[in-house]
């Protein structure tokens, strides 16, 4: 049975039944609510909690608690993900599994509380010092924000690596009807990396340092290795309306909804456009969005930023079709109506 | 009993030479690994190494012990012990120890660190740390300079020191005072152990290993956060001798850091050694 859940919330429950051990976090809007809801049922459920002094701190109590084999995660917005980059990197380096939520809002600065799509080259593109990229997932719904995350621990693990839930605040803070995922058991598991305690095995050693260049070199060659791998198994994309598309709006999140709206309007006026929306950020659908390019006229990105997706949209598409940019920024939302005329536009 | 050999008078454990006259009084800690450090000569970090390692024997604790490494000098101490090791960010060991210790609370986490990691960078990681009582042991190793960087000004560099970057001596006026961590962390609610020892000579490093010892006890019973603060020498940077910079901590450093108790919580006096 369905049931009326706000984002942040669904979000935090999902991981809950992900079996999530460990939550480090700090307050910010628009995500405090996961903070909240963290502070709630993880100590009801014997499961660690903290609230931390800084963002700083939170993803390295998370980067320490991930160490150990918890299930860990963090969550924060914006500006509190620029502080975790330094974390960040540390995590890519040494390969621990974490997950992260950001749920966007307006920058640059302190900008403001409003949902944005402002941190896509932050996310996506690295963040941190070094060579790596966490993956990066993007709801455009409650059920799907709820789904990413259930879903993400799994995905962290196998690959050892950051999972980041991008999602903007309009994601964390509206309220739909979701179904839950079911609750999961984690049972104790040793995979051979984790520092417990060197009884009976030899000693552990988690750490991000490498002084000679040319093992530094070796190891970055496997965590390209590892991108490579990612690259190839974890892209994720929906489309709407493109088997018979003349024109493709292009749109994640939030934009990705005003967007489908607009594009059924433009059908009912006899315009053959469709939605393409990327769910993986990182790793970008490049080799879908080179197929849509063969086959469409032109695409419209859609974005509450001043066009940061549009350049992986680009890469995609190599100069075969032209590319138009609507996008708000401010913590402004795009609605249908103002899409609508620049659909229009391109088939003009 | 003189070994055969030995002609610095101490019987070893290794080899064919202990018979039924002689017996063991010193020997490689089990949880120290047999790897000669990195450490410069005179430097004391490798006696505290050793005090630690020593401890976590006795303490029957080796199997169950994780150490959070800091980034400085003793950013490589892992490769030294015979435990598990994380390796923090600079500064952040603290909050590396908190998410371990949160995750697994019948472990012992430890975090060893230097002036640099834990009175400048790591400010506010360690005051939360203790405030929150984290149930973690700190061993926070103070030489008044950044080793590694080459002989920075710290957050604990004496007054009038000359450093790479405080070349005419640290000038209060300018550059402030030097941070005393015991006796600011002692103020702190959720802390409950807070020493200040120095490795200076024998006795004091006896002490040194007492208080680390005392510091694992209070964690074993849960009892708090607890710190002990280790005043060392660093010859190179200071740029003197090694027996002149023992000299130097005994001289200039305790004077203004002064060696004691600066909180010894009720809570934990049943399991510490005074």
């Amino acid at each position: 049975m369905k049931e009326l859940w706000k984002g942040n919330e669904a979000i935090a429950e999902a991981a809950i039944r992900a079996g999530v051990e460990s939550y480090f976090g700090y307050p910010i809007t628009p995500q405090t609510e996961l903070l909240e809801y963290f502070s709630r049922r993880m100590p009801e459920l014997g499961r660690a909690f903290v609230q931390a002094e800084s963002e700083v701190a939170a993803i390295n109590m998370v980067y320490g608690a991930a160490s150990a084999g918890a299930r860990a995660m963090s969550s924060s917005s914006s500006p509190g993900i620029s502080l975790m980059q330094e974390g960040l990197s540390y995590i890519a380096g040494s390969e621990v599994p974490v997950v992260l939520v950001d749920i966007m809002r307006g920058g640059p600065g302190l900008g403001n509380i409003a949902p944005s799509q402002g941190d896509y080259f932050q996310l996506t593109k690295g963040g941190g010092h070094g060579d790596y990229r966490p993956i990066v997932l993007a709801p455009a719904s409650v059920q799907e924000a709820a789904d990413l995350t259930y879903g993400a621990f799994d995905l962290a693990e196998k690959y050892r690596h950051i999972v980041i839930i991008a999602a903007d605040g309009n994601i964390g803070q509206m309220m739909e009807p979701i179904e839950l995922p079911p609750p999961r058991k984690i049972e104790k598991r040793d995979r051979g990396w984790e520092l417990t305690g060197a009884a009976g095995r030899p000693r552990r050693i988690i750490t991000s340092i490498y002084l000679q260049p040319e093992v530094l070199h070796k190891f970055n060659v496997h965590l390209q290795e590892k991108q490579r791998e990612i690259e190839k198994n974890e892209v994720r994309f929906a489309e709407f309306l493109m088997d018979d598309a003349e024109y493709a709006v292009v749109a994640f999140g939030s934009s990705a909804r005003a967007s489908q709206t607009a594009v059924k309007w433009a059908r009912a006026k006899g315009i053959r456009v469709g939605l393409f929306r990327p769910i993986s950020l990182y790793p970008f659908p490049y080799e879908r969005i080179a197929q849509i390019a063969q086959r469409v006229k032109a695409m419209l990105v859609v974005e509450m930023s001043s066009g940061q997706m549009i350049e992986d949209v680009q890469l995609g598409v190599l100069g075969r079709v032209p590319i138009k940019f609507y996008g708000v920024m401010g913590g402004l939302v795009p609605f249908p109506d103002e899409v609508l005329p620049e659909i229009e536009r391109l088939v003009r | 009993m003189v070994a055969p050999g030995n002609h610095k008078g101490y019987p070893y454990q290794r080899g064919n030479m202990i018979n039924e006259h002689m017996q063991t009084v010193f020997k490689y800690p089990d949880s120290m690994t047999e790897v000669a450090t990195h450490y410069c000569p005179g430097c004391t970090h490798g006696v505290i190494h050793r005090l630690i390692a020593q401890v976590i024997d006795e303490l029957g604790i080796r199997e169950k012990t994780i150490g959070v490494a800091p980034v400085g000098c003793s950013v490589f101490i892992y490769n030294y012990f015979d435990i598990d090791f994380a390796e923090a960010a600079h500064g952040r060991a603290p909050a590396m120890a908190t998410g371990i210790k949160r995750s697994l609370p019948d472990r012992v986490v430890f975090t060893y660190q230097g002036d640099g990691d834990l009175a400048a960078i790591g400010t506010a990681e360690i005051m939360h740390a203790a405030a929150r009582g984290e149930n973690i042991t700190v061993i926070f190793v103070n030489n008044a300079i950044y080793g590694m960087t080459g002989g920075q000004m710290a957050p604990t560099t004496l007054p009038g020191m000359k450093t790479t970057s405080s070349p005419r001596g640290r000038d209060v006026e300018l550059q402030g005072f030097p941070i005393k961590m015991s006796e600011i962390l002692a103020q702190m609610s959720g802390a409950t152990y807070i020493v200040r020892r120095s490795v200076h000579d024998p006795g004091n490093i006896n002490r040194t290993k007492k208080a680390i010892r005392n510091a694992f006890n209070v964690q074993l019973n849960q009892a708090g956060f607890a710190m002990v603060e280790i005043l060392s020498s660093c010859p190179t940077n200071w740029g003197v001798t090694p027996a002149d910079a023992l000299k130097f901590v005994k001289e200039q450093m305790i004077p203004y850091y002064p060696l004691g108790d600066y909180k010894v919580a009720d809570a934990v006096k049943n399991f510490i050694t005074p």
